[in-house]
């Protein structure tokens, strides 16, 4: 029996990265908790059973892993020594709190720890021991790997972590900047976060990928949020890799009753890039907004996947999701919207957006609605364009050349997601960024 | 106002054009001296608003004959910002809602693109919100509308202001209003009347393309223009709009018919 190439599970990939499990130094996996080695146990035998998807799979139909079989990675051998000039550029200034993490390993010359007492906030190996029981009690408890190669693969590599522990009723003023900087070719990470806002506390965290160098490496994050009752919890995430960099991201998160979250995702870099948003609604009367811009040009390839599940009454949820797709790169939405039995009065509206600045590039979106309740209001719709060459012709007449008009337009188009981040620093970045690419397209 | 030895600043001669290979324009004929004030008038379908955006260069209109001369140069081979960067406004009859780019940035963007081509300073965001200010209380506009998208969610008067606003800044020598009036009420109508009249001066030009007689109490054409299936067919004084509002068109169609009669 013959089989096309594309049905041949891939393990080189995994094989690579699972080597360099074995190969990991002793010295930097501290001490465990029984827990924890239990967790990674579990994870790894995931590894074990699972498969790299294929476009076979429902969930990665229009995103081929082909180009990510064909690599391999090692785990970071000599670490880079930056100094904190090196990284002073993507500090944001709004942000007291920041924690850096180089090439997936936590760099305290790097970080800055505001002394905000109300605020725990550190990597794994300090946090656990005094904050062993809230870690243990949602470390890994929500983000669930037993279906997700990606997801085991960052559990099974669980040694380190972001954590951030928000006490009830405590509010904080500043944002926290949470940095993961890829400085070498060829590494395999796996970031991980765990933000636990406790009731009635309201924090604005920054996740925030970046690379100071052009090559392709490998990054397989996985961030876990939960709030409590009435928590507030803004949760910014830049994805600024390389143009060469594979990223694979899963984000789940889980709501306590009326409690309100808010995350703006934008996806700028990597040549495939993927990013699974996971919302859980846990008791009622919560309430989430997701925001998300892909912004890709080249080769690339951005999928984002997203799944909001009303699982108890009056929750509310809004999405507006908008790519804008330049050479004859490739964008991909799927935005889930579950409305459970019993899950009544549920308010749902999600909106998918496109602007195709090429005639080879490319959009596949698919908004989806579930809704297992009768006494419910949603609505979802999906456009696809180019620009509007009434739009254009308007700036036209007052004066600007068409090229500008079509950049100021793009830059627009954008900016409806970009000016929902409440950083006016990262804004303004932003908007550079933004117009800066839309310059370079073709 | 009609000022003697003026100079012609437009000339149209057998101008034709169409859309979708659909013929609107067949034959146009129209002079434009500088200080004047036109109106062109004429029933729905007649080529009026077709003409406007020919004149403003826009690209799903097909020049297919004739010529047009701006200032004596010819202006049907300028793309459109040349067009109105040389001295040519029109303003919209819709204007178009553009979310995400700020009224503000685009108004300063649009003058400093204009004032470059002229040779003048541009103005940092402080000088240039100065004088956009200035120019607004003309218009008895609200600063907030700076804060907003570019016509987003703007009543129907408060986009023909900001069309006003925006031939305020620019300081066309011809300005081509396309039924600036459609939409206002009586109260806005008298504020952009008034604009309008502020900037009419010796220099430059205005061209009214209007459905109804109303918005010539308030801007007093020197000539009335009758359009019908593409060509202007009648020219008089402003008592020409009075008497196209009191007997419609159909009357002065029969005449032109009748003699065959193109002006």
């Amino acid at each position: 029996m013959s089989t096309g190439t594309a049905l041949v599970p891939e393990r080189g990939v995994l094989d690579s990265l699972l080597a360099s499990l074995a190969q990991t130094p002793g010295h930097v996996v501290p001490t465990q908790s029984q827990w924890l080695k239990t967790l990674r146990a579990q994870a790894l035998e995931r590894v074990g059973a699972l498969t790299l998807p294929t476009t076979h799979d429902e969930a990665w139909r229009f995103t081929s892993l082909a180009a990510l079989a064909r690599q391999s990675f090692h785990p970071l051998r000599t670490p880079t020594a930056l100094q904190p000039g090196d990284i002073e550029h993507l500090h944001i200034e709004e942000a007291t709190t920041r924690l850096v993490f180089v090439d997936g390993v936590h760099a305290p010359q790097l970080s800055s720890v505001s002394s905000d007492a109300s605020l725990v906030v550190g990597a794994l190996a300090s946090r656990l021991a005094t904050q062993a029981s809230s870690i243990e009690q949602h470390l890994g408890q929500h983000a669930a790997f037993h279906d997700a190669l990606f997801a085991a693969l960052n559990t099974a590599f669980l040694i380190d972590a972001a954590v951030l522990i928000v006490p009830h009723d405590t509010v904080l003023a500043t944002p926290v900047h949470v940095l993961f900087i890829s400085t070498q070719p060829d590494v395999a990470s796996h970031p991980r976060l765990l933000l636990v806002a406790g009731a009635g506390s309201k924090v604005t965290l920054i996740e925030d990928y970046v690379a100071l160098h052009p090559g392709a490496y490998f990054t397989n994050s996985v961030a876990e949020v939960a709030l409590g009752a009435n928590a507030q919890v803004a949760h910014v995430r830049i994805q600024r890799e390389s143009q060469q960099a594979f990223h694979m991201a899963s984000c789940a998160v889980s709501l306590g009753a009326a409690s309100r979250y808010h995350s703006a995702s934008i996806a700028l870099g990597g040549q495939i890039s993927r990013l699974d948003l996971k919302v859980l609604q846990t008791a009622d009367a919560a309430e989430c907004a997701l925001d998300g811009l892909a912004l890709i040009g080249g080769q690339q390839l951005a999928d984002t996947h997203t799944f909001i599940d009303h699982a108890k009454p009056h929750g509310v949820s809004r999405q507006l999701h908008k790519c804008i797709v330049g050479g004859a790169a490739h964008a991909v939405f799927n935005g889930k919207v579950m409305v459970r039995p019993g899950a009544q009065k549920t308010d749902s509206a999600q909106s998918s957006r496109n602007l195709l600045l090429t005639n080879k590039a490319l959009v596949d979106t698919q908004p989806q609605l579930e809704i297992f309740a009768d006494d419910v209001k949603c609505t979802h719709g999906a456009t696809v364009g180019q620009l509007d060459s009434e739009e254009v012709f308007y700036l036209q007449s007052r004066g600007l050349p068409e090229a500008v008009a079509r950049k100021l337009l793009t830059y627009a188009f954008g900016a409806e997601v970009i000016n929902r981040i409440p950083v006016a620093s990262l804004r303004r970045q932003l908007e550079q960024t933004v117009l800066e690419q839309t310059t370079g397209q073709p | 106002m009609i000022v003697q030895n003026s100079q012609t600043l437009l000339e149209v001669r057998g101008l034709c054009a169409s859309v979708n290979g659909i013929e609107i324009l067949k034959g146009l004929n129209f002079t434009v001296k500088r200080g004047e004030v036109h109106a062109i008038m004429g029933p729905n379908g007649s080529g009026k608003s077709t003409f406007a955006k020919v004149l403003a260069g826009h690209t799903a209109y097909q020049v297919t004959g004739g010529e047009v001369l701006f200032e004596g140069k010819n202006l049907l081979e300028l793309v459109p910002e040349m067009r109105a960067r040389a001295g040519v406004f029109l303003a919209f009859q819709y204007p178009i809602e553009i979310p995400g780019v700020g009224n503000s940035q685009f108004l300063r963007l649009a003058y400093n693109t204009v004032q470059a081509e002229r040779g003048h300073d541009e103005l940092d965001p402080l000088e240039f919100d100065d004088l956009v200010r200035e120019k607004m209380k003309l218009l008895e506009m609200s600063p907030e509308f700076l804060e907003r998208s570019v016509n987003e969610g703007f009543s129907g008067g408060e986009k023909k202001r900001n069309e006003i606003l925006q031939m305020a800044l620019l300081e066309p020598s011809l300005a081509i209003l396309d039924e600036t009036d459609s939409g206002l009420d009586i109260d806005a109508l008298r504020v952009v009347s008034q604009g309008v009249n502020h900037l009419a001066n010796k220099d430059n030009a205005i061209v009214l393309v209007t459905h109804y007689q109303r918005l010539l109490n308030y801007i007093v054409p020197d000539y009335v223009h009758v359009m019908s299936a593409g060509r202007i067919i009648r020219t008089g004084g402003k008592e020409l709009a009075l008497e196209l509002e009191e007997r419609g068109y159909d009357w002065i169609e029969a005449e032109a018919e009748a003699t065959g009669a193109v002006s």
